[in-house]
């Protein structure tokens, strides 16, 4: 089966590759780039760990073909802090206790700067709505509703 | 889980997709949002020799009114379908469905056209489109044809599509005054299939009476199912609790739900019953805004 270059801009760099069709864009993020801070769950598009930003919309990485990055811009975990600052969700996880074992916090992180960029400002029921998507088993999700309502605030000043 | 290899193509034209699909037949699989097609071929259930991506089609994203039709296009995420205004204001049936499919990651690249030639019973759109009584466009070697979608479920992960074909639009008839809809979805939890699905669309009369309905059943048989007796039955009557209580019981008799884990055949015909009861309900209250 013939091999497809593309071209992908990750966290700000442009990449390229040659890889095989069938490769998961969640496989090209930690095995080719080798940026492991994108896990890999349940590996059925239920857990939401491996949720990663394809220009701009969170996306379940273990159900794409990287093929279909080609072109697109991508957002990992590795890319949200800024000059050795951490990003106000970063923060809020840390500050607002909202992680334990932090196996979904990447996933957690994308999905919520997702929903914050299209809803600064969200609800307590909207940030609920918008991380239905990925699955924490170690925290009951108050820490994390309160980490996202932290930098909400945070961003809004 | 790794899918089997495959010959990945990316056709830039409706046109070259269909040739494509000409030209490797049943060896092919359109790549639409890839949401159902991707897990199936990291189980292996699908192996095709060939995935053609029209992803990179260009419009075929598009919600729209065109000549008193609602024009979808085939490849509009569903998430699109969840933040239209014109979607929440006319077709609240719709948002309620978009809403209710799978998350908010999976519902940034899912498409209803997808959706909806999966042919899967246990998908949302189906009997949402059932409901509102929609026209698929599907677009093969001869240009363009029109199916209905009375016609369009023809068994398990069936539709009428061609193998040469592929899904272009959804034409639903905008609804007159005094329309309202709604679906209903019992699901254990946020992205699982329905246990049960319930499409609801009403049009009443100036004097409040059912002047018209369509009732659309999600994974409860081989199909989705449209529930003929229940909508022949509501016509001309004031939508009230007892007469849309009667309407769920013959559409709960119209179901035909296997025995799985997601509960027995018996509780899913109950579930049919209310989820009808209720779906009626707002649609009914949706109709008199």
């Amino acid at each position: 089966m013939a091999k497809q270059s593309i071209q992908v801009k990750v966290n700000g760099t442009e990449r390229d590759a040659t890889i095989e069709p069938r490769l998961l864009l969640v496989h090209f993020i930690r095995e080719v780039l080798g940026l492991t801070g994108t896990h890999i769950g349940c590996d059925t598009s239920n857990c939401g760990a491996c949720t990663v930003l394809m220009d701009g919309k969170a996306v379940k990485s273990c159900t794409l073909f990287a093929v279909q990055s080609d072109g697109r811009e991508l957002l990992t975990i590795e890319g949200v802090a800024h000059d050795g600052q951490l990003h106000p969700l970063q923060e809020g996880f840390k500050e607002e206790h909202g992680l334990q074992c932090g196996f979904c916090t990447p996933g957690m992180i994308l999905a919520s700067y997702a929903l914050l960029g299209k809803n600064p400002n969200p609800t307590e029921e909207q940030i609920r709505w918008g991380i239905s998507g990925n699955l924490c088993r170690c925290t009951g999700y108050q820490n994390i509703v309160k980490a996202v309502q932290y930098a909400a605030a945070k961003m809004g000043k | 889980m790794i899918p089997p290899s495959f010959e990945y193509l990316r056709p830039s034209t409706v046109k070259e997709a269909v040739a494509l699909l000409q030209q490797h037949g049943d060896a092919a699989k359109i790549l639409s949002g890839g949401q159902s097609l991707i897990p199936m071929m990291k189980l292996r259930i699908a192996r095709p020799e060939y995935v053609i991506d029209i992803n990179r089609i260009p419009g075929l994203e598009y919600i729209k009114e065109d000549g008193g039709y609602l024009a979808i296009g085939g490849l509009t995420r569903e998430a699109d379908l969840e933040s239209s205004d014109l979607i929440r204001t006319k077709f609240p049936i719709i948002h309620d469905t978009a809403g209710f499919i799978a998350d908010p990651q999976v519902r940034n690249m899912a498409t209803v056209g997808g959706n909806l030639a999966h042919g899967d019973p246990a998908n949302d759109h189906p009997a949402t489109m059932l409901a509102l009584g929609a026209q698929i466009v599907a677009t093969g070697p001869a240009g363009t044809r029109t199916i209905g979608i009375d016609d369009f479920f023809v068994s398990l992960f069936t539709t009428a599509l061609k193998g040469d074909e592929i899904l272009t639009e959804i034409r639903i008839p905008m609804p007159g005054p005094h329309s309202g809809g709604a679906y209903f979805k019992l699901e254990r939890k946020v992205g699982d299939f329905a246990t049960v699905g319930v499409a609801a669309q009403v049009t009443l009369d100036s004097g409040g009476l059912c002047q018209k309905a369509g009732v659309g059943l999600t994974n409860v048989g081989g199909t989705p199912i449209r529930a003929r007796k229940a909508e022949d039955y509501l016509k001309g009557k004031k939508l009230d609790d007892s007469t849309i209580k009667q309407a769920g019981q013959l559409a709960a008799d119209e179901s035909e739900p296997s025995s799985d884990l997601r509960g027995p055949s018996d509780y899913k015909k109950a579930m049919v019953m209310e989820l009808t009861r209720r779906a009626l309900g707002r649609a009914g209250e949706r109709a008199g805004k």
